[in-house]
């Protein structure tokens, strides 16, 4: 097996080539500290002045605006914590059942990091993933200090109306936080047009390295650091700047702007197509989330009375890579927190698939997904007692 | 990704004895589509019970399959006396190990090869007539007990690795901790007295039984996308309706019977019975 195509671009992406070349001289070359007095080290600071600017540009906001972090969850983390350290009285927040990890833990976990006692609000999902705005709106109280709600599912792709919910939050004069670690670069974000207060995005989701991620914090909003040492990033963020993979997310951020348009034609249409061939080619397979309200590359879909792990190691065997929200594949014993919220019967839940695509892929790939993976579904299936057994019960 | 043997991908991807015996004459069947992994073993024995053929069908991830394929490869010509003797730890031996999470894999081709016997003999296994300790998983205390002392069982991790109990919730934490306790100091678990009964109102149980709904059951049930509904009460009988995930789930009249009857008992009324409205 020599070949390798990559479905799972909501793990991570490949760094573009044109990222990697323009960090490359960050290593050996202009290696100095952007802190420095000297103008070797100074210019390395000019460069990330430029690529704050080229971050700001794709998220429409100021370059005053973004904080450089390490990740995603770093993001998250200090967006959350500073809302509610902005309101100390205030002991409960609002977020959802579907969040990523780095949300869901944190908020579920408050307790234990503050010494306090919060209130954690999970809104629930219907069964295509989306939001009931009528419950979110009852959902705040005199008590709520903060929201976060992701931008995008990294599972189902599923996108929330977050702009109109920030909005709601604003009226109640609440700090809003979004998670769009996943739509940065999918779909177009204009920050300056919300309320949105924190938004977190990460590197290597949108073909930079890992270990880079931002935080957009709206200007004027109460901001407490969360690594607290040194006065980089205006004393908001401690700790000497990742300056390669600074300047790589902001290289990555330009290419995502340019490509936007792409990423909603030409990779959509390659997703719809590898969905609509295996609804159709493959019987009792189920597409999980909402069909239009979606990332366009996200594609997840259960393949009933089959079990999630032995369906991706098969995809394994002819270079196929995607994702399963399976217990078997988190070692957890439970099917994905997401698949559960959304009511995901057991006969689906533990046999599902997620595929994510990204400009690299191609229709060739496609078609290859398309002639390998039903002959796998067959041979499992033909495995399974409750394959043999679904018309009796 | 699980560190698999060479033997366990081999089996995984090329299964022996996958299909099914028409005229098999012992046939165990574990696990269920909730639990995320169910085996079907099917066996032929001859008059002089020696086992002349074996399939399987499995559904689970590659341990769980691989474990099936070894096992009915190990059975195959051994009398049942002989095979009654194979353990968890002979079928994960087999293929090489099995990383410590997926030893449950292994613990499923026992039970569904002890299954088979029991039908094949025509006695009843007692492992159904256990207290249920792990609602998620519906593990009973005597299949914990059991894999505390034939595998040396220390922690709970460890049992979870085993049986999967603890594996969901968490709820039974403390529950397994006592068992590992217990068999560690040959002491037996304490019974809890029930509390003396009271006169109530149907209005106060509806009151309180509500209450207890909203406060315990609820959230436990809503963590796995289920709700329940309290449907009427007449006497002592409690009528409820299941809903969402719970509804159609294999394990409901566990949930019922283990999990919110219990609560009702301990809190409200120690007289009081669930039953489903649909039952």
């Amino acid at each position: 097996m020599n070949r390798t195509i990559y479905m799972d671009n909501n793990a991570t992406t490949r760094v573009a080539p044109e990222v990697v070349e323009v960090m490359q001289p960050y290593f050996s070359e202009f290696y100095g500290n952007p802190s420095s007095m000297h103008t070797f080290g100074g210019q390395v600071g000019d460069a990330i002045v430029r690529a704050r600017a080229k971050i700001a540009h794709l998220l429409n906001a100021d370059p005053d605006e973004i904080v450089f972090t390490s990740c995603g969850t770093e993001s998250d983390s200090t967006a959350i914590l500073s809302a509610i350290r902005a309101n100390p009285a205030k002991r409960h927040i609002i977020t959802t059942r579907v969040e990523h990890p780095a949300v869901k833990n944190l908020a579920e976990n408050l307790h234990a990091f503050t010494g306090h006692k919060y209130r954690v609000t999970q809104l629930a999902v219907d069964s295509e993933g989306m939001l009931d705005l009528d419950e979110y709106e009852k959902a705040f109280s005199e008590d709520t200090a903060a929201v976060s709600v992701m931008w995008a599912n990294n599972e189902t792709g599923v996108i929330f109306p977050v702009q109109q919910m920030a909005e709601i939050a604003k009226a109640h004069g609440v700090l809003f936080h979004t998670d769009a670690v996943q739509a940065v670069g999918k779909v177009p974000i204009d920050l300056k047009k919300t309320a949105i207060d924190f938004l977190s995005l990460s590197g290597h989701k949108l073909h930079a390295p890992k270990g880079i991620g931002a935080l957009y914090v709206r200007k004027g909003t109460p901001f407490t650091p969360f690594l607290i040492g040194g006065h980089q990033e205006k004393g908001r963020r401690g700790g000497t700047e990742n300056t390669a993979s600074i300047i790589a997310l902001g290289k990555a951020c330009e290419l995502a702007a340019a490509r936007m348009t792409v990423e909603n034609t030409r990779v959509k249409h390659l997703r719809d197509k590898l969905e609509n061939g295996l609804l159709t080619s493959i019987p009792n397979a189920i597409r999980n989330g909402h069909p239009s309200t979606r990332l366009p590359n996200t594609s997840n879909i259960s393949f009933e009375y089959i079990e999630g792990e032995a369906i991706l190691l098969h995809l394994n065997t002819v270079g196929i890579c995607a994702s399963s929200g399976s217990a078997c594949t988190s070692g957890s014993l439970e099917p994905s927190h997401v698949m559960r919220a959304m009511g995901v019967p057991f006969t689906a839940a533990h046999g599902s698939i997620r595929f994510s695509l990204s400009i690299y892929n191609t229709e060739e790939e496609v078609d290859f997904v398309l002639e390998h993976l039903p002959p796998i579904i067959d041979k499992l299936r033909n495995m399974s007692p409750f394959w043999h057994n679904r018309h009796k019960s | 990704m699980w560190d698999y043997t060479d033997k366990v991908k081999e089996h995984f991807l090329n299964p022996r004895n996958v299909g099914q015996i028409d005229t098999a004459n012992a046939v165990g069947e574990v696990g269920s589509l909730a639990c995320g992994d169910a085996l079907k073993l099917m066996l032929m024995v001859d008059d002089k019970e020696i086992i002349v053929d074996a399939k399987f069908q499995t559904f689970g991830c590659a341990s769980a399959i691989a474990s099936s394929s070894a096992l009915t490869e190990m059975v195959k010509g051994m009398s049942l006396s002989e095979a009654a003797k194979i353990t968890n730890e002979d079928i994960a031996n087999f293929l090489g190990g099995l990383p410590k999470e997926k030893m449950h894999c292994s613990v499923m081709g026992r039970e569904a090869l002890e299954a088979a016997i029991a039908n094949y003999r025509g006695i009843l296994l007692p492992m159904a007539e256990g207290e249920v300790v792990c609602e998620c998983f519906g593990v009973t205390d005597i299949e914990v007990r059991r894999a505390i002392e034939e595998s040396h069982l220390r922690t709970v991790e460890e049992i979870t690795n085993f049986t999967k109990a603890g594996g969901g919730c968490g709820k039974c934490h403390d529950r397994l901790q006592e068992l590992l306790d217990a068999s560690a100091h040959q002491v037996k678990a304490s019974i809890i007295p029930l509390k003396a009964s009271r006169r109530m109102t149907n209005i106060q149980k509806i009151k309180l039984i509500e209450d207890v709904f909203e406060r315990e059951v609820r959230p436990t049930l809503r963590k796995d996308g289920g709700d329940i509904e309290l449907i009427d009460v007449d006497g002592d009988i409690v009528i409820v309706s299941l809903r969402g995930a719970c509804g159609s789930c294999a394990k409901s009249r566990t949930t019922l019977k283990e999990y919110v009857e219990k609560k009702l008992r301990e809190q409200v009324l120690d007289t009081l019975t669930v039953e489903d409205d649909r039952a």
